[in-house]
């Protein structure tokens, strides 16, 4: 297990941190800091919460994949328009469905990188446009209103599982299942491996493509799974679902520690990213600060994590000199 | 070829006629050589002869163009370097393989870590219980569960000698495996290389040493160009006849004549200091000099030199160039006042693969505002091609550079003149002092030759020539004088014609009173 | 660094391919007015596209630049409310544009941070400013100048009443000229192409790389404020996402126009190209009532395709950039 003491401290500030927000906001205003709220935290951040575990995976192996909001509007759609043809679908198969489309949108862009050999940013900067695109045009332009969306599908959010929302169960599960694979699965060194040293991965004999690959598409099927989601929590299907927000992934795994030159980083900092993120979109109102601050904070956290990343990770150079 | 009287039992692996070129170059042109368990064979063989090259087919990097490898008598082709270390074969290299985000026992477990139970999780508590068993054997004292980037190149390579323990492999070569470590650690080196021949375990040893290769090897086989030109065993084997083997004439040969007629002092350096890398420094070079820099690897002087050139903001000294001082805060400065630096890594830092001959050979001619250079070739900012090309030309055809055109990108040319167009960009600039650093790592004999004949004519036209070597018989014939540096300090300094124990010796820190 | 290759060639080409198939496909694609109207996606996109080229030729990224270009046009907004002439709002926008890229410069060189995180957290912060500072409002009442700038001719500029070419493509041309000569002409193009090339190797040459990258990042900022004052002027008003997306437009442009993503090689010339050419075809497709969703999604697959094509086509020989 790689952690040194060191390590643990990065995230550890950052419950602090977001331990102290949360005080200084429950001391202005008490409400924040009941048990309701914090389950409105949670399910704010659920769908966060299940796009980040992917996108830390792909970051990990010095990689990023911008398609991941689009590839959630194109796949969520797909679901709405199947509902809307098939009502009586059972929902387990919708979310089959999404988890599969999502991973082949995901798996174009892994064989791309891959086997083609182009630049991650590149790719998905180009799978970016092209899925949304397909989105528009799959459903004509139009958006698929309240009263299609599949019934199972909207029932969703407001399903419960043991008295905690199905948002927060299947969120907790899927990062859950990525940190067990991440933790005791082979793949999960080789991934981390890749990204700190991708030129000895071929001495050592750790299966580069095969990786990727997978990466790519375990990325892509959470998304997918998020479109789903998404689709049911705004009982709403349209082609610029989630715009931009492929950044607020990106900025929730920089905020937590993980680092976008790979090899760096661990699913609870990426989580602690979600939950900071979480906890000041819900502050916000509360100490009555406007909505549109949201994204200016979000940037100015974004640029002291990464400062603060980098001062401490400062490589030292190998101690030459011997104390005499 | 001479082959030695025959061991009694099979060889473990059979090497007939190995071949492999790339592009132009021959890296290899028929290697024979066999492998026998319980065995330590040396493979000897100047840099550039081929070695790492055969180390990289014998682990399935890259496939021989022709020739056999026989494995247990049958012959094997590799789909990839898994597939070697499947079969047993295993390499420690020089530059070590680790990634230092993980922790050892992940290091050397990676792609093969031990699984548990029907889910086939990785079982940790196996996993560096088992690394922590490994790093023992081969005398590290860090925790399996250390960082890798916490540790030093030392103990790095003892991961990577633990990893290759780990796979139970039939077939370990170990390249260069004692650069880095000190006397006592050296013997570790020994002590396992006993211990794996005891199990059965054939052994590759390539080595420069030889003191080294008579203490563990049994046999020998001697790789000229490309080819294996003679092996035998070692307790027969002469030191002269294997280095008249390696060079394939008499060693003065490969060095060209000297003329020296040092003048004035060109650089003077007095107590050049770093917080973390070296420490007092003092040195001086004259005009038509050459001063060789030797030690082991790590003992700091790349990082002296970079210091010179004003790469390194926290190190502290008093440079006086030409008598007259100067400071050095960065290296538009040094440049100018006439230093010059060819690194060591010539792909990562010394030539832009991707941009043209002329491009690199122009480079520190643009490079700085007050470089008396810069108003040849350009008017004010304004490129001047023809200029360009002009003076392009001309290193080409005075260092006699092959390639196909000035525009060809420079990562298509060979290694030998990617070091020239390397060597020749300073050229171009008249320095004063041009400092070299390993400038023939791992390019072929001839192009060595080529190089040292350079050097020649440098000194020749009165260039002060500083050399960084951990060659031994080059810092020895081509220096005027030998400094020895060892973990940041300079410990020797020795006048041509000393001899070679007396700075191996200083190097590794055996005490001055044993040094001649 | 060569300016003319094949790829330019091929670029030239198809510009030309295009107008004419175009040409011959839509009525009145020829005629003057319709061939000044159709650079009207290219102009402001030309310039934030020939900035971000040279950062990428220089080894970084800058993907805040359209959010620099909201800010801008804020600070110019935000002027004339204050009662500002037009120059010194234009002097409002470019210091905003200005001190955008030191922060993104001062980030990268100074701090040693990736530049694409770096630029990822200020495209938040400037979006976010702009979104602070104006909530979901647009300012509007530009002077008339200013929309000139935007929309008028160079014909009405000077007088001349057949000339029909817009003053922000003059403008945007001029801007491209005058990198592409810099960049392939002078001295300081060759060192920025040698640090994007191999920073090590060109700082051991004596290459002040930081200062350039630095520089190359105030650049850019002032560029997205060029940019961001045309625009305005085009549309008339101000609002929190203005040129939103922009970024990766710039991006598409520069790698289209044969620019590499990891730096070190590219010709501007190519950037030109591939700017009218992506601009042609984005109004031809207008032309025909191509949604704009569609346009971007053609745009994307256009690139991936031009990235896969050199790996696949056999045969190319080392030839440097």
């Amino acid at each position: 297990m790689t952690t040194s003491g060191f390590k643990l401290s990065r995230e550890a500030s950052l419950l602090v941190v977001i331990a102290a927000i949360v005080l200084l906001v429950g001391w202005r205003a008490p409400v924040f800091l009941t048990l309701r709220s914090a389950l409105d935290v949670a399910n704010e951040s659920a769908l966060l919460a299940i796009l980040v575990a992917g996108q830390m995976v792909v970051l990990l192996t010095r990689g990023v994949d911008l398609s991941v909001a689009s590839n959630l509007a194109l796949t969520g759609m797909v679901c709405a328009l199947v509902g809307r043809s098939f009502p009586s679908l059972p929902i387990a198969v919708l979310l089959l469905l999404a988890l599969g489309v999502g991973a082949a949108l995901g798996a174009v862009n892994g064989l791309l990188i891959a086997l083609c050999r182009l630049p991650a940013i590149v790719v998905t900067l180009g799978t970016m446009a092209v899925y949304r695109g397909v989105a528009f045009l799959a459903s004509n332009g139009a958006w698929v209103s309240e009263q299609d969306i599949h019934a199972g599908i909207k029932a969703l959010p407001r399903t419960e599982l043991l008295g905690v929302p199905l948002l927060i169960v299947i969120a907790g599960c899927v990062v859950g299942l990525v940190a067990a694979w991440l933790r005791w699965g082979q793949a999960g060194r080789e991934v981390r491996a890749l990204g700190n040293n991708p030129g000895a991965a071929v001495y050592v004999g750790i299966p580069e493509r095969t990786r990727l690959l997978q990466v790519y598409a375990l990325s892509g099927a959470l998304a997918g799974l998020a479109g789903v989601l998404w689709v049911g929590r705004y009982a709403i299907a349209f082609s610029d679902l989630a715009a931009g927000y492929e950044l607020t992934v990106i900025a929730a795994c920089v905020i937590g520690g993980v680092s976008i030159a790979g090899g760096v980083g661990s699913i609870a900092g990426a989580m602690g990213g979600v939950l900071f993120l979480g906890v000041v979109n819900a502050a916000l109102p509360v100490i009555q600060v406007s909505p549109f601050w949201q994204q200016a904070i979000a940037g100015a956290v974004i640029l002291l994590s990464v400062a603060l990343n980098a001062g401490s990770r400062a490589r030292a150079s190998l101690p030459i000199l011997e104390k005499s | 070829m001479s082959r030695s009287s025959p061991s009694s039992i099979e060889p473990v692996l059979e090497l007939r006629g190995i071949a492999k070129r790339f592009g132009p170059t021959h890296a290899l042109r028929g290697v024979d050589l066999d492998l026998v368990p319980g065995e330590a064979l040396a493979l000897i063989g100047e840099n550039g002869a081929g070695k790492s090259t055969l180390v990289k087919t014998l682990t399935g990097v890259h496939a021989p163009d022709a020739g056999e490898i026989r494995l247990d008598g049958r012959a094997l082709r590799f789909a990839r370097a898994q597939d070697a270390q499947a079969v047993g074969i295993v390499a420690v290299h020089q530059e070590t393989v680790v990634f230092d985000e993980l922790s050892a026992a992940e290091n050397i477990f990676i792609g093969r870590p031990p699984k548990k139970g029907p889910l086939r999780i990785v079982d940790w508590r196996r996993m560096e219980g088992e690394a922590q068993g490994w790093l023992e054997m081969v005398g590290a004292q860090f925790s399996a569960r250390t960082p890798v980037r916490e540790l030093g190149i030392a103990q790095r390579h003892q991961i990577e000698i633990a990893r290759a323990l780990s796979v139970n492999a039939r077939v370990v070569i170990l390249d260069e495996p004692t650069a880095a470590l000190s006397k006592h650690e050296i013997e570790g080196v020994y002590r396992i290389v006993e211990r794996l021949k005891a199990q059965g375990v054939a052994v590759l040893f390539i080595s420069h040493k030889f003191d080294e290769l008579f203490a563990v090897c049994d046999r020998y086989v001697v790789l000229r160009d490309g080819a294996s030109v003679g092996s035998g065993e070692m307790r027969s084997a002469d030191e002269q006849e294997l280095v008249r083997l390696m060079v394939g004439r008499a060693v003065d040969n490969i060095y060209p004549p000297r003329q020296r007629t040092p003048g004035e002092v060109a650089l003077r350096v007095t107590d050049l200091s770093h917080p973390t890398e070296f420490s007092g420094l003092s040195f001086e070079v004259r005009r038509g000099e050459v001063l060789g820099f030797y030690g082991l690897v790590g003992a700091g002087r790349t990082e002296a030199m970079l210091a010179l050139m004003g790469l390194k903001p926290d190190a502290t000294a008093k440079v006086e160039l030409a008598g007259c001082p100067v400071d050095l805060r960065d290296p538009a400065q040094a440049i100018a006042a006439g230093l010059a630096y060819v690194p060591e890594d010539r792909r990562g830092q010394g030539a832009l693969l991707d941009m043209s001959v002329g491009a690199n050979l122009t480079l520190p001619a643009l490079a700085g505002p007050r470089h008396a250079w810069h108003g040849k070739l350009s008017r004010g900012p304004w490129l001047s091609a023809r200029r360009e090309r002009g003076f392009a030309k001309g290193l080409i055809d005075r260092l006699r550079i092959k390639a196909a055109s000035p525009v060809v990108a420079v990562g298509s040319l060979s290694g030998g003149n990617q070091q020239k167009v390397v060597i020749a960009k300073w050229l171009g600039l008249n320095p004063r002092v041009v400092i070299l650093d390993e400038p023939t790592k791992g390019i072929d004999v001839g192009a060595k030759q080529a190089v040292y004949e350079l050097i020649e004519e440098m000194v020749g036209q009165g260039l002060a020539v500083i050399l960084v070597s951990s060659e031994l018989p080059e810092a020895m014939n081509l220096g005027d004088r030998v400094i020895v540096m060892r973990r940041g300090r300079m410990v020797a300094e020795f006048a041509h014609g000393a001899p070679a124990e007396a700075i191996v010796a200083a190097a590794s820190g055996i005490t001055e009173a044993n040094a001649a | 660094m060569r300016a003319l290759g094949t790829w330019e060639a091929m670029l030239a080409a198809l510009i030309l391919l295009l107008y004419a198939g175009f040409g011959f496909g839509i009525d009145g694609f020829l005629s003057p007015y319709a061939l000044a109207d159709s650079t009207v996606n290219v102009s402001e996109r030309l310039i934030i596209a020939m900035a971000m080229a040279m950062l990428i030729c220089a080894g970084e990224i800058d993907l805040s630049i359209a959010a620099t270009m909201a800010l801008s046009s804020l600070a110019m907004g935000l002027a004339m409310q204050a009662g500002a002439p037009l120059p010194v709002m234009l002097l409002a926008g470019v210091a905003t544009g200005a001190i955008c890229g030191l922060l993104n410069g001062w980030l990268v060189t100074q701090r040693g941070l990736p530049s694409i995180v770096v630029t990822i957290g200020t495209l938040s912060l400037y979006r976010g400013l702009a979104l602070v500072l104006l909530g979901d409002q647009a300012i509007t009442g530009y002077p008339e100048a200013l929309s000139l700038l935007g929309n008028g001719t160079l014909g009405e500029l000077i007088g001349v009443p057949g000339l029909v070419v817009p003053i922000e493509f003059g403008i945007a041309l001029l801007f491209a000229v005058s990198v592409a000569v810099w960049m392939h002409c002078t001295v300081h193009g060759r060192r920025i192409y040698a640090v994007g090339s191999n920073p090590v190797a060109a700082r051991f040459s004596g290459i002040a790389a930081d200062r350039y990258r630095l520089g190359l990042f105030v650049f850019a900022g002032i560029a997205a404020a060029l940019a961001g004052a045309l625009l305005t002027g085009r549309i008339g008003s101000t609002r929190p996402n203005l040129a939103a997306g922009w970024e990766l437009d710039a991006i598409t442009i520069a790698l289209l126009g044969g620019v590499a993503i990891q730096g070190g090689r590219g010709s501007m010339v190519g950037v030109l190209l591939a700017a009218m050419l992506l601009g042609a075809f984005t109004f031809a497709l207008g032309m025909l009532n191509v949604p704009g969703i569609v346009i971007s999604t053609i745009l994307g697959g256009l690139l991936i395709v031009a990235m896969v094509l050199p790996k696949v086509l056999p045969g190319r020989r080392p030839r440097a950039g």
